[in-house]
C-alpha cells in the first residue's frame, strides 16, 4: 500500500469521528442549554474548550450563545473542525484513496457528505437541531457498517481502526481534561443526588448516560464515572478501551509487515497506565495531569505512526 | 424541425427502425414512459452517489458535475463495427509506426510525404525522444479515436487521440446503469460486452513491461491529483486493474528505477501508465515549475528501466496538420489504402487550396493547426458577413496555421425526452489498447451527445452528454 493511502485512510476516519464527537458535544449542550438556562452560557463555553476551538471562536464571536457555537461547531467553513469541515475533508481524503475502499464504504462517506452538506447549508434552528444532529450520528453509524461488514481485514482497515481510536482518545480525553475538577472525589459530594448536572453532560457527551446506569447499577459518584470513563474496557468510548484497540490494530500491522515500529513501543506504553490498576490511583497521580500526560502521549502516538508508515515522506 | 430531414438518423429511418435498433424499437414502444422518466432520475441519482463526476475548474459550488446520461443506447451493427474496427486498428499501426519513424530515421521526411516543417516546428515534437525505441517499440499504448458518421456507410475519423485519451470509465459505467437499469434488455438483445477493458488493459500495460523487468512487471496509474478533471476515471482505472494509484510526490528515483512510496518502504514501478501531459512529466526535462511529474524520469525512461504510457512526445501525431496527411502515412506505412476516411481537408499553407478556402469561406469549417476546444475557429455557414471579411484578413496573414474543412452533416440519435424521443448529434470514441503482442480493441466506446437540438457541440464542458454504446453479437 502506498505511504500516501494509510495516510488518507487514517485522516478519513479521523475525521469521521471528529464529526460524529462534535455532534454528540453539541447535543449534551444543547440539553443543558434547554434543561438548566442559568448554566447555558458556561455549558457552551466548555463545549467550544473541549473542542479545542477557543481562541477561533472568540476570533468570530462575542458570546457564546447556543446559535453561535452551534452554528460554529456545526457548519461554519472556516472552522476546520466544523462538522461541515471535517466531513468535507474525510470525503477528500475518501476520494484519495478510492482504491483501497469498498464501493460501500465509498458510497456511504460520498453519500454522508452530499446528506451533511445540504442539511447544513442554512443556519439550524433550534427546533431542526435534533433531527440534524441523529442524521449526523445515522451517517456515522452508516460509514462505520459499511467498513466492518465489507472491509477486508488488511492493513487497510488497520489504518482505518488506528484513525478512529486516535481520535477517539483525544476526544473522550479532552472532555474529562476540561470537567475532571466534577470528577474529583469530594468528600461534600459523596452521597450526593445522581442528578449533578456536570455527570450528566459528560455522559452524554460520550453518548453513555444510559449505559453507565446499566454497568454501574446505582454507584453514581465521581469515581465511578471517572473509571467508567478512563478504565472500563466494556465502554467503546473509554480510554481503556481505545488503548486496547490501538494495540489490536498495531498489532495486525506488526504481525503482517514482520516488525513493530517505534509507534508500537508508544501505544504499548500508553497502554499499560491504562491497564490493571485503580481509578484511586489515578486521583493520587493528580486526575488534570493524568488526562494531560495521555492527551500527549496519544498526539505522539499519532505522530510516530504517521513517520513509521511513511504517510507523507 | 425540418432540419432533421438533413441528417442521418441512425435509430428512425423513412421506413422505421434501421436493423440494429428493430429490438430496441420494439421494447422501447411497450415501455410506459413515466417508467422510464423515473428510471433516468434514478440514474443520475446512482450517478451522484457513486462519485462518477468530473470537476470544473474555477466552480466552487458546482465543483463536480455529472456528465448527463441518456438512457436510449447508441446501436452499433456487428458488421458496422467489423469495418469500424478494422480502420481503427489499420489508423493505429500506421500512428505507432509514424512515431517511431519521426523519432529514428525519418524516412516519410525524406521521402517528402510529410513536409519536414511540419515536425520542426510543432511544439509536440520532443527531441529529447531522438533515437530511443521505447520498451516493446510501442508508443501509443491507448488511443481514442473519434468517429463520426454522415450516411448508412460514411464513417469518419475526426481526431486521431494519441496523447492522453479520456472517456473509457463513462464506457464501463454507462454500461453498468444500463445492465442495472433494464436488465431484461440484454436478455433480449445481445451485446457484445464492454466490461474486459480493465483486465485488457493491464494485460496489454504488463506486456509493454521493459525487457528488464522480471517477474510480473508492477504497474501503477500516475494522475495530478483529486482536483484533476478526470480523477474519477483515474482512481477507477487504477481499481478495476488492481494497481496502485500516485501522484508525482509518491514517486522517486531509486537505484535507476522509479519506485513507489509505500507503507514498507520503496517499490519499484515498471510501468506507469500516466495521464499527466508531457510538459509536467519531468521538472528536470520539461516544465521546471511542475509538481506533478518526478524528477529524473526521463533519465530512467531513456535507460529502458520504465515503460511510460502513453509515451512522451506522442502528441506529434495527433495535431490537426499531420491529421491532413493521415490517408498518406497510413499508407506509407501499411502498404494499403486507409480504410476509415478523413474528413476532406485544405491546408491553407498550400496556394491553391487558400484560394479555394477563400472563394468559400461561408461553407467551410476553419481551425487553427494547433488550436482545440474551439477557439481560433471559423464555422463559415454560422458566421456573418463581416466575421467572414475579418477572418479571410488573418487567413491571408498567416495561412500555414489554418486548416479548413466541410461542414459536416452528423448523424443523429434519438435522446430520451420529456415529449418523447429527439433527433441529437453524436460522435464516438472507441479505445485502442496496442502492445508488442498486437491491437485490442473493446467492442465499443464512448458516445457523446450534443444535448441541444441542432447543436453539433458533443463536449462534456459544454453540456453534452453521453450513452452507452451497444456493439451487437453477430
Amino acid at each position: 500500500m502506498l505511504g500516501k493511502t494509510a495516510g488518507g485512510l487514517y485522516w478519513m476516519f479521523r475525521f469521521l469521528e471528529r464529526a460524529e464527537n462534535t455532534a454528540r458535544l453539541i447535543e449534551a449542550g444543547f440539553r443543558i442549554a434547554l434543561t438548566r438556562s442559568n448554566d447555558a452560557e458556561s455549558e457552551w463555553k466548555s463545549v467550544i474548550i473541549t473542542s479545542a476551538a477557543q481562541s477561533a471562536f472568540e476570533a468570530r464571536h462575542d458570546k457564546y450563545t447556543s446559535g453561535n457555537v452551534v452554528n460554529f461547531l456545526l457548519r461554519d467553513a472556516e472552522n476546520p473542525s466544523s462538522v461541515l469541515s471535517v466531513t468535507k475533508s474525510a470525503r477528500d481524503n475518501a476520494r484519495l484513496v478510492r482504491t483501497a475502499l469498498t464501493t460501500e464504504v465509498w458510497a456511504a462517506v460520498n453519500e454522508t457528505w452530499m446528506v451533511l452538506t445540504d442539511a447544513l447549508k442554512k443556519p439550524i434552528p433550534e427546533t431542526e437541531l435534533p433531527a440534524v444532529l441523529a442524521t449526523i450520528r445515522q451517517q456515522s453509524a452508516l460509514v462505520r457498517g459499511a467498513l466492518v461488514g465489507t472491509m477486508l481485514r488488511n492493513d487497510i482497515f488497520d489504518f482505518c481502526r488506528l484513525g478512529t481510536f486516535i481520535e477517539r482518545i483525544d476526544s473522550t480525553a479532552r472532555i474529562i481534561d476540561v470537567k475532571y475538577y466534577a470528577l474529583l472525589p469530594a468528600p461534600s459530594f459523596v452521597g450526593s443526588r445522581m442528578d449533578n448536572v456536570q455527570w450528566e453532560t459528560i455522559l452524554r457527551s460520550v453518548s453513555a448516560h444510559r449505559s453507565f446506569r446499566w454497568a454501574v447499577e446505582d454507584d453514581f459518584t465521581a469515581p465511578a464515572i471517572a473509571d467508567f470513563l478512563i478504565l472500563d474496557d466494556r465502554m467503546p468510548r473509554s480510554l481503556s478501551h481505545c488503548a486496547g484497540q490501538l494495540i489490536k490494530n498495531l498489532g495486525h500491522l506488526a504481525k503482517d509487515y514482520g516488525e513493530a515500529k517505534p509507534s508500537h513501543e508508544l501505544a504499548d506504553r500508553m497502554n499499560a497506565r491504562l491497564k490493571n490498576r485503580e481509578i484511586g490511583s489515578i486521583f493520587d497521580e493528580g486526575l488534570h495531569e493524568f488526562v494531560g500526560s495521555i492527551l500527549q502521549e496519544n498526539a505522539a502516538i499519532g505522530m510516530q505512526i504517521e513517520i513509521d508508515y511513511r504517510f507523507n515522506n | 424541425m425540418d432540419k432533421q430531414i438533413e441528417h442521418f438518423d441512425e435509430m428512425l429511418g423513412a421506413s422505421g427502425a434501421r436493423p440494429p435498433y428493430t429490438g430496441y424499437d420494439a421494447w422501447f414502444n411497450a415501455q410506459d414512459r413515466a417508467r422510464l422518466a423515473k428510471k433516468a432520475a434514478e440514474a443520475e441519482a446512482f450517478f451522484r452517489r457513486t462519485g462518477i463526476t468530473f470537476n470544473v475548474y474555477g466552480q466552487s459550488d458546482a465543483e463536480e458535475r455529472l456528465i448527463p446520461f441518456d438512457l436510449v443506447p447508441r446501436i452499433v451493427s456487428s458488421n458496422e463495427w467489423t469495418r469500424l474496427s478494422r480502420g481503427i486498428e489499420q489508423r493505429v499501426r500506421a500512428i505507432n509506426a509514424f512515431l517511431h519513424d519521426i523519432y529514428n530515421r525519418q524516412e516519410i521526411l525524406k521521402a517528402g510525404i510529410v513536409p519536414i516543417e511540419l515536425i520542426a516546428k510543432n511544439a509536440a515534437f520532443l527531441p529529447q525522444m531522438m533515437d530511443f525505441n521505447p520498451p516493446g517499440g510501442v508508443y501509443t499504448h491507448i488511443v481514442g479515436t473519434d468517429i463520426v458518421r454522415t450516411g448508412e456507410n460514411d464513417f469518419y475519423v475526426l481526431e486521431d487521440n494519441a496523447r492522453t485519451p479520456s472517456g473509457v470509465s463513462y464506457m464501463l459505467e454507462n454500461r453498468e446503469t444500463m445492465l442495472q437499469m433494464f436488465p431484461e434488455l440484454f436478455s433480449k438483445i445481445k451485446v457484445k460486452p464492454v466490461s474486459d477493458y480493465p483486465k485488457s488493459l493491464r494485460r496489454s500495460l504488463e506486456a509493454s513491461a521493459p525487457s528488464t523487468c522480471d517477474g510480473r512487471p508492477c504497474v501503477a496509474v500516475l494522475t495530478p491529483g483529486i482536483h484533476n478533471s478526470a480523477y474519477f476515471e483515474h482512481s477507477f482505472l487504477a481499481d478495476q486493474m488492481g494497481v496502485e494509484l500516485v501522484e508525482g510526490h509518491d514517486l522517486r528515483v531509486v537505484d535507476g528505477h522509479i519506485a513507489m512510496r509505500t507503507t514498507r518502504g520503496y517499490r519499484r514501478i515498471d510501468v506507469i501508465y500516466r495521464r499527466v501531459d508531457d510538459d509536467f512529466l519531468d521538472p528536470m526535462t520539461f516544465n521546471p515549475g511542475s509538481m506533478l511529474g518526478v524528477p529524473g524520469i526521463m533519465d530512467v525512461y531513456r535507460a529502458g528501466n520504465i515503460t511510460i504510457a502513453n509515451a512522451p512526445g506522442t502528441g506529434v501525431a495527433d495535431d490537426k496538420a499531420i491529421y491532413s496527411y493521415m490517408p498518406d502515412i497510413v499508407e506509407f506505412y501499411t502498404g494499403e489504402r486507409a480504410i476509415l476516411k478523413n474528413v476532406e481537408t485544405h491546408r491553407c499553407s498550400e496556394p491553391d487550396a487558400l484560394k479555394y478556402v477563400l472563394d468559400n469561406l461561408a461553407d467551410l469549417v476553419v481551425k487553427e493547426v494547433h488550436g482545440s476546444g474551439g477557439y481560433g475557429m471559423l464555422v463559415g455557414p454560422a458566421a456573418s458577413k463581416k466575421e467572414i471579411a475579418a477572418f479571410a484578413a488573418k487567413l491571408k496573414a498567416n495561412p500555414g496555421n489554418y486548416i479548413a474543412q466541410p461542414t459536416l452533416s452528423l448523424s443523429t440519435v434519438p435522446i430520451f425526452t420529456k415529449k418523447g424521443l429527439a433527433p441529437r448529434h453524436v460522435d464516438l470514441r472507441p479505445f485502442a489498447l496496442v502492445s508488442p503482442a498486437g491491437v485490442n480493441i473493446t467492442p465499443g466506446g464512448l458516445t457523446r451527445v450534443a444535448l441541444k437540438a441542432g447543436s453539433l457541440v458533443v463536449n462534456s464542458s459544454q453540456g453534452g452528454g453521453t450513452k452507452d454504446t451497444w456493439i451487437l453479437e453477430d
